[in-house]
């Protein structure tokens, strides 16, 4: 009972939480803040009790729960978590309290449209990462873009309106094909099985035409694509993120990014297998020339904030590369660096966000030597810094390791090109340190800065602790995801021969296609002579 | 031939004899109501428009016809009377403030809003051709009086002319249709021309065909389709805001009405022939509107315009076809209906005696000056966009999900992509409305109790529908087993 029930409750918490805060009188700042702290902290504790109870034994889904929600049209409330999406829901509900919290005194107008945006947004992460039904997912997966949109719109920088213009747009472009591409294996299921179903735990188990699978693997990956950002879809990325306001922009880096990466294993992997795997050499490359032009990019950067949005570029081409790698250590790798990159840039924004609270300026010429005055925000700084570039001890030395280690034995020319990003990583983030910290105070604005308060500390301690822990000891992580990552491969490649074999079992595909269209016709023309019954005898 | 006077069964036109009476009525006693008491009438009118509803309800299920087979009850009649009337309610609620406020209260405002339901109701009911043409001339009548109701408003009278000059061309066209038809088959009788058809070996002769065409253009004027559409910007902005709204809403379901019935009950068996232009002028449609109202400053014509890509849309469903095409297009129709009135609930809202603002410069800011009111419009541009969880999207998706079974894969990629388009031009009144200063000299907002009524309404139907949809879903879905 409460194993099928708390899915439902971490998803939809943070909504009764932005209700409640609906009610709140607007001028009671503290209790909207205490209010919106709450809620989250609260869905963060519960959703631990996910990772205690996880069984580490099993492939298969957990805490699942199956409901009808749309009978007419086969649309069921179908939740459950698996290796895969239990660290990005825990990444989501751990973010989310840190953000809200970070936003204490950076958000001073409309405080409490803020703060149900926040909420609603939470809700809608975690929603797009726990669905198993087509259309929940996508409900989810268009719904979350609506929060981000005032985010950014109403909270952020000069430049506001046409970043969230942009960001809704791209991110559209790409989801709507997707819808398309989620109807024609709705019909498609319905040929093959006779059912109305949008559950993907069924549509995987489709024997999909190679090609046809092509071109719904295309629409997917476009609308993850974009997501990500892969390189060429990564030009919304830098706007919103230099735009959104700092919660904003660590949850986008945190979180939403990582939705991307996560349809790629979820959706496309088990869906298309074929098209997948046919699609690697293109898309390693592709997320190589976004690691290593997403690191070039950062060097010339004079706005911290921008910097550390490029970098993601970079990061996440290192996922993707992972992802693509289609074994146990790449893929393995990719969902660990994204909980990472999640971590680690997402502390680089609180970051940026506290020391530009301070002097109202983001540009790195601004700085220079405030080690000296702000020590404590500049170790917390440095180790965040190091943890970004991967320095061995911190998260991301494991995430990326396992990444070129998966590579290394696919294809080795992809991981010696994937290795100099992590050689330009230190490049642009040692360089960028350096100009801020270090060095002589050259303003005078500089001199006065102050020192993390106890709210900040207490946001970055967390955060910190979590990147040695993953830094040091990422068995307990790897333990969790193992089995469902192997069952995900295996299975990948059990489908590839199969559809391989039954694609032989036609003359090609498109001879299918065109039977499966004659019957259809036949269909379409009983129905429409079988229409002209009379009607009034 | 035996002339003996037809058998009629009284009650399957229950309804339409009430919204007839009650119509009479209002005419009757607007003369005896003194100045200050013409809300009166306004309350009989939605009286009579819940008691039709309920007359309505009765007759679920029922599936006979009358008049020797000219008026049809089945349910997708039914279905159609019940946004007709839904929608009629709505308007006439939020009409009440509106008037007072025009200071243009007349009784004969409401009453030709009930014959103008009449006729559409008519529309949905009829079986013969002969009767779509009457209920469309009731109606258009009716509307063509409405739009020019602000008789001192240039504008106005400018929005009334144009369309009644239009729109009888428009039923000229359809009558033109219906005689090439007749010619053709020999009756007008619906039924009679699916059996006529059926015989035609070769499909249909030249003359049908041109018959069909014309239908098309009649009806076609009536939906607001492109290349129909001219006259829908210019009425839209000059006509008083609530009968915008109801021009929106009402007489769009009432052309589908007839167009549904007539092309997927009599023409059905040569829909591959015919669905080649549908499928063109839904493209075109869609895209047309989509398109031009983002070069939109008045938030009237682009309502308008975006009131002609709706209809693309329902074409969609029309090309579609089956029975899940003409559910969908019902589901659609009654998501579309409240999901605009609810927008220009807010658009009347915002206006003053004599001065519309119109203008999206005059929505900057309204998320802080009143947040509830910036809220309900936001709500109702997301829907009309098609953002879940709303009643637009669930609408959208079982349109489009219903062109793909039928193998319309090409257009709907189309329809997705105007989506995308539309999103930018109603992100934009959202973007104005939170992410702009508010305007300095805007004076405060009253809303009277029918619109707070009309926005509640609107709001819990918009919700509803897209979160809960599986009632009216199914609701929709056994309304058109009578058509095939």
């Amino acid at each position: 009972m409460w194993n099928s029930l708390i899915l439902t409750i971490i998803t939809f918490f943070p909504l009764l939480g932005a209700l409640i805060l609906l009610l709140l009188d607007k001028d009671r700042l503290g209790a909207i803040r205490i209010t919106a702290f709450t809620a989250s902290l609260f869905n963060f504790f519960v959703s631990l009790y996910l990772y205690f109870s996880f069984s580490s034994e099993t492939a298969g889904m957990q805490f699942s729960v199956n409901k009808t929600w749309i009978e007419s049209l086969g649309i069921s409330y179908h939740m459950g978590i698996d290796g895969i999406s239990l660290f990005l829901i825990l990444l989501t509900t751990f973010l989310t309290p840190l953000a809200i919290l970070s936003s204490w005194s950076a958000i001073t107008e409309k405080v409490k449209g803020y703060y149900i945006c926040m909420l609603l947004l939470e809700t809608g992460m975690i929603g797009v990462f726990v669905s198993l039904d087509l259309f929940l997912f996508y409900v989810f997966w268009e719904a979350m873009l609506l929060p981000m949109y005032f985010l950014i719109g109403v909270w952020g920088g000069p430049r506001k309106i046409y970043a969230t213009i942009k960001f809704v747009l791209f991110t559209m472009t790409g989801s709507l094909l997707m819808l398309v591409a989620i109807l024609v294996l709705y019909f498609m299921n319905h040929s093959f099985t006779g059912a109305y179903s949008f559950d993907l735990l069924e549509i995987s188990k489709l024997p999909i035409p190679l090609g046809a699978q092509f071109w719904l693997f295309a629409a997917f990956a476009l609308a993850f694509a974009i997501k990500v950002p892969m390189f060429p879809f990564h030009t919304w990325l830098p706007d919103a993120h230099v735009e959104a306001p700092t919660a904003g922009s660590v949850i986008l880096a945190g979180v939403l990014l990582k939705m991307g990466t996560y349809g790629f294993l979820r959706f496309c992997l088990p869906l298309f297998p074929n098209a997948f795997i046919d699609f690697v050499p293109l898309f390693s490359i592709l997320a190589i020339i976004g690691i290593i032009y997403g690191a070039l990019v950062c060097i010339r950067q004079d706005d911290v904030k921008s910097l550390v949005a490029f970098s993601s570029v970079s990061h996440l081409g290192f996922v993707m590369l992972g992802l693509f790698a289609l074994n146990l250590q790449g893929i393995e790798g990719g969902i660990l660096q994204m909980v990472n990159h999640g971590i680690s840039t997402g502390a680089l924004f609180l970051i940026v966000g506290m020391i530009y609270e301070r002097r109202h300026t983001r540009l790195i010429a601004d700085f220079g030597g405030l080690s000296r005055k702000i020590p404590v925000f500049a170790a917390f700084f440095m180790i965040v810094t190091l943890s970004s570039i991967g320095l061995p001890g911190t998260n991301g030395f494991v995430g990326e390791f396992l990444i070129l280690l998966g590579t290394f034995k696919t294809n080795v020319i992809y991981a010696v090109f994937a290795a100099t990003g992590i050689i330009l990583a230190a490049v642009y983030m040692l360089w960028m340190y350096q100009r801020t910290m270090f060095g002589k105070i050259t303003k005078p604005e500089n001199e006065n800065v102050k020192d993390l308060n106890l709210r900040e500390k207490l946001i970055l301690i967390p955060l910190v602790l979590v990147i040695f822990w993953i830094g040091l000891y990422p068995k307990g992580f790897l333990v969790k995801m193992e089995p469902s990552v192997k069952s995900l491969i295996e299975n990948a490649f059990v489908k590839y021969e199969e559809n391989k074999s039954f694609e032989q079992s036609f003359h090609s595909d498109y001879q299918q296609m065109e039977q499966m269209k004659a019957v259809i016709s036949q269909q379409w023309s009983v129905i429409s002579h079988g229409s002209s019954i009379m009607r009034n005898e | 031939m035996d002339w003996s006077i037809p058998q009629i069964n009284f009650r399957l036109v229950s309804p339409e004899i009430i919204i007839t009476l009650f119509a009479i009525l209002i005419l009757i006693l607007e003369p005896l109501v003194s100045k200050g008491k013409k809300n009166l009438l306004a309350h009989l009118a939605w009286v009579g428009i819940v008691i039709a509803f309920l007359a309505n309800l009765r007759l679920w299920d029922l599936m006979e016809t009358t008049f020797s087979d000219m008026f049809i009850v089945d349910n997708f009649a039914i279905f159609f009377k019940f946004i007709f009337l839904a929608g009629s309610l709505l308007i006439i609620l939020v009409s009440m403030g509106y008037l007072k406020r025009e200071e243009i209260v007349h009784g004969e405002y409401y009453s030709l809003i009930l014959f103008s339901t009449l006729g559409m109701m008519l529309m949905a009911s009829s079986f013969n051709l002969i009767v779509i043409f009457l209920g469309l001339e009731i109606m258009s009548i009716s509307l063509y009086v409405l739009a020019g109701f602000k008789r001192s408003d240039l504008r106005s009278n400018e929005a009334s002319l144009k369309y009644f000059l239009m729109g009888a061309f428009a039923t000229g066209f359809l009558l033109y249709g219906i005689v090439m038809i007749y010619g053709s088959v020999g009756s007008t009788n619906l039924e009679d021309i699916v059996k006529s058809i059926a015989v035609q070996k070769e499909g249909a002769d030249l003359l049908l065909w041109a018959g069909l065409g014309l239908l098309l253009v009649g009806l076609g004027f009536k939906i607001a389709s492109v290349p129909f559409h001219m006259w829908v910007p210019d009425v839209y902005e000059g006509a008083p805001t609530p009968i915008t709204a109801f021009i929106s809403a009402g007489p769009k379901a009432a052309g589908f009405a007839a167009l549904l019935r007539v092309f997927l009950f009599s023409f059905v068996t040569i829909k591959a022939d015919w669905t080649v232009i549908v499928w063109i002028m839904a493209a075109l449609t869609m895209t047309m509107g989509n398109i031009v109202a983002i070069a939109q400053s008045n938030i009237k014509r682009m309502l308008a315009y975006s009131s002609i890509a709706h209809a693309g849309y329902v074409l969609v469903a029309l090309v579609a076809g089956k029975e899940a095409g003409v559910s969908s297009a019902l589901f659609y129709l009654l998501a579309y209906t409240f999901m605009n009135i609810g927008a220009f609930t807010v658009v009347i809202a915002l206006g003053r005696k004599d001065e519309e603002n119109t203008n999206l410069a005059d929505y900057s800011g309204l998320g802080t000056r009143h947040p509830w009111l910036a809220v309900f419009m936001m709500l109702f541009m997301l829907s009309l966009a098609g953002f879940p969880p709303t009643a637009g999207f669930m609408a959208k998706f079982y349109i489009f999900s219903a062109a793909v079974k039928s193998g319309f894969v090409g257009l709907v990629i189309i329809g997705v992509l105007n989506s995308l388009v539309s999103v930018y031009f109603y992100l934009r009144v959202v973007v104005i409305m939170f992410m702009r200063p508010p305007v300095p000299e805007a004076k405060p907002i009253s809303l009277p109790l029918g619109s707070v009524l009309v926005l509640l309404i609107s709001t819990w139907a918009v919700l509803q529908m897209g979160i809960f949809p599986q009632s009216l879903l199914a609701l929709a879905m056994l309304s058109v087993s009578s058509i095939f």
